[in-house]
């Protein structure tokens, strides 16, 4: 008990003490999150019409957002797997960076789901046995669910390994216990399996109702969670001086190499399915592509996505470009973007154009949509810059519980 | 069998449900309700009856606890009714009638429209939006008019901004659509909190006090039926319509999702939806499916019909056929 009140202490001196550029970087986050405060008042106050969403497209940036940084929170626990399963005991403790990227990531979704809300006073009318809970109907339900346990997880996972750490009981390690690998395993399989569950399963939409989405979310994810895990392990490496990050980054780019490969991959089945047969499937699919009776604002957004996509396959593909750290960052960039933009503009918009009754009618987001969103993300790098902060000193044994 | 469909409709086991468990939903959510009450009750002074004059904080207390329409008590909705109808009368000083008119026992309601008939003049929306107290700005319809080339009834060749003032045009066909009631509804499952249901007499109804607003049904409904309130809803004070449903046209608030449900607080009164009365030509027929010598009988029995969409599997109630 004293040891967790010494470890609560020194949890908040740690975030109380930095230098100045973690001051400044504070005082970036605390404006980013301001301004999307700002602009969500504006959407509680006069409503959802401060958005670019309408009855045609009714789901846009927060959404796509959602289910991005779901997929960068379900791979982010990749390492947790390799160390625990494979008996990687050199990604140990980048594994830990691994879980605090996923618990920030999974506060994220969350909150994109929440700003997305037409009553957000009303959250309490989904609580089980207090509200109604349309489970296992309902697929936002599962989303809720897993998104809760993920947390919840997550946050456990950190708790633990930290604390554990901070007694001295585990060197850097986290628990290595088989059934914590076994669960992230799962954990990452079936969230990224719910989240496009959400949308592939309306027969309503037809260019989302595909059983090859789950894979492809999953391939997508294994892009962007390591590609978060790397950029992030320089980053931190970068001001701590610290630098036995290299095997995670190898076997991260490994992950990422394989994951984007197979992504192309799907994106090209796909392609065949859309556009060898002409049916009610492929008519998004040739919007997205090639526009549709003059409308085409996401042409342009899916072929940089893929073009940028195919880039970072030969980064990572070849082995000389992959182990020189700037083309790999680069690469891993490049990845994110191109993952980022298929979930947006790529496969949530353009499942609603045209809409189910044949109707045109486009979406671009919002000023309000992009600061909003702008703010979660602040509000997540918070998260984890705090988080970071408490521990990387702990995980490197310079904070210690004295006696 | 063409009909086996609507008896599950018919004995919906959510409403025994609902006489059943009254007890033990009391001791699920009845503490909120109760706590709701002592609140609201307090604040506003001591016990009062539902007519009575509450102020607009113990009503918006009232309104955080009120409880999912399907697990309200007689008593319980009869407050929130009061509520409602206070609320209106501080917003745009009209009384209006909240009522709670049940299902019909042995009605099924089911629609036929004949595109032969329809010229496109769209008189059934406008209809339906002064019925049903629409949003004037911004623009809310429940009833989506497209206008078709003769030849095809591929809904993505229709056009769906044509001038009312140039129908009908000899090469054209005019196609009014709307919510079609599925026996088997797509929105009702994906709603995560159970907001919309299918009533036993087949109209798939929402309660707007429970919606969340995630709009997970309107993604989810493959004839686009389904319509949120993006903005406070805004309708003309001389123009309410007073004569209201708890579960109908009500007035709205935003952030809510609605959609059409047959004129509901019309139709459990025996009388015909707005657009059907509207309707120029005669195109729309409206009655109950469980009756044999009614007019929607006459139309299925006698006419080739068809309905939009069928491979979507939602089983809806409404058919279109040509004469």
């Amino acid at each position: 008990m004293r040891a967790f009140g010494s470890f609560c202490f020194d949890c908040v001196k740690l975030t109380l003490r930095g230098k100045w550029y973690y001051w400044l970087w504070l005082v970036v986050l605390l404006s980013g999150i301001g301004v999307g405060v700002m602009h969500y008042g504006d959407q509680l106050r006069t409503g959802m019409v401060v958005t670019h969403l309408s009855d045609q497209v009714n789901w846009g940036l927060y959404i796509a957002n959602f289910i991005f940084m779901g997929g960068v929170a379900a791979a982010s626990i990749v390492l947790v797997i390799a160390a625990i399963l494979y008996k990687r005991e050199d990604v140990s403790q980048a594994a830990l960076m691994g879980v605090v990227v996923a618990l920030s990531a999974v506060i994220m979704s969350s909150l994109y789901i929440l700003v997305d809300l037409g009553r957000p006073d009303r959250l309490w009318h989904m609580i089980p046995f207090i509200g109604r809970y349309n489970f296992p109907y309902s697929l936002l339900s599962w989303d809720a669910l897993v998104l809760n346990v993920y947390l919840l997880f997550t946050l456990w996972l950190t708790g633990t390994m930290l604390f554990k750490n901070y007694r001295g009981q585990a060197q850097g390690a986290p628990i290595m216990r088989q059934w914590v690998g076994i669960a992230a395993m799962v954990f990452v399989i079936g969230m990224v399996t719910v989240e496009a569950f959400l949308l592939s399963g309306y027969e309503a939409r037809p260019f989302w109702n595909t059983a090859v989405l789950a894979p492809r979310f999953l391939a997508a994810a294994f892009v962007s969670g390591p590609a978060v895990i790397i950029l992030v392990l320089q980053v931190v490496g970068w001001f701590d001086k610290q630098r036995a990050t290299a095997p995670a980054i190898d076997l991260l780019a490994i992950i990422m190499q394989a994951a984007l490969l197979f992504n192309l991959f799907l994106v090209g089945v796909e392609m065949f399915t859309h556009f060898y047969t002409q049916g009610e499937h492929s008519i998004s699919a040739k919007y997205l592509y090639f526009g549709l009776k003059g409308f085409g604002r996401l042409v342009p957004w899916i072929w940089i996505a893929h073009g940028l996509g195919v880039v970072a396959v030969c980064l990572v593909l070849v082995r000389a470009l992959r182990q020189r750290r700037v083309l790999l960052n680069i690469a891993c960039l490049l990845a994110i973007t191109e993952i980022w933009i298929e979930k947006t503009m790529g496969l949530v918009i353009p499942g609603f154009i045209p809409t189910s009754m044949g109707e045109i009618f486009e979406y671009m987001p919002a000023e309000a949509e992009i600061f909003i969103s702008v703010g979660v993300l602040s509000i997540g790098l918070l998260v984890f810059t705090v988080l970071v902060k408490i521990a990387l000193p702990i995980v490197l044994g310079r904070v210690r519980y004295s006696t | 069998m063409k009909w086996s469909g609507f008896s599950k409709a018919r004995s919906n086991p959510r409403r025994k449900e609902r006489l059943l468990s009254r007890r033990s939903l009391l001791r699920r959510g009845g503490w909120l309700g109760s706590l709701g009450m002592l609140l609201g009750g307090g604040l506003a002074g001591g016990a009062r009856a539902a007519t009575d004059e509450g102020s607009a904080f113990s009503d918006s207390i009232g309104d955080f606890f009120q409880k999912q329409y399907q697990e309200m008590t007689k008593d319980e909705i009869q407050e929130a009714i009061g509520r409602i109808e206070r609320k209106a009368k501080r917003r745009y000083n009209v009384d209006i009638k909240v009522g709670d008119a049940p299902p019909p026992p042995g009605v099924v309601f089911g629609f036929a429209l004949n595109l032969s008939r329809c010229t496109g003049v769209r008189e059934c929306v406008e209809a339906c939006v002064q019925e049903n107290n629409l949003s004037r700005s911004p623009q809310v319809q429940y009833i989506r008019v497209v206008e078709l080339k003769k030849g095809s009834l591929d809904l993505h060749e229709s056009n769906h901004y044509y001038d009312t003032e140039k129908v009908p045009l000899p090469d054209k066909i005019y196609m009014p659509m709307q919510c079609v009631q599925c026996n088997n509804p797509p929105c009702v499952k994906a709603c995560p909190v159970d907001a919309t249901w299918l009533e036993p007499d087949g109209i798939v109804v929402t309660d707007y006090d429970w919606c969340i607003g995630t709009r997970a049904c309107m993604a989810a409904c493959p004839y686009s039926a389904r319509r949120f309130n993006w903005a406070d809803p805004v309708i003309p004070k001389d123009e309410i319509n007073t004569d209201t449903h708890f579960l109908g046209n009500r007035p709205r608030e935003r952030g809510v999702v609605e959609k059409c449900t047959n004129c509901i607080q019309r139709s459990r009164n025996g009388r015909n939806p707005a657009c059907v009365e509207a309707c120029p030509t005669g195109a729309r027929v409206f009655g109950n499916l469980l009756d044999p010598t009614s007019e929607i009988r006459y139309v299925l029995d006698n006419k080739r019909v068809f309905r939009l969409k069928e491979e979507a599997g939602c089983d809806p109630k409404f058919w279109y056929y040509f004469d």
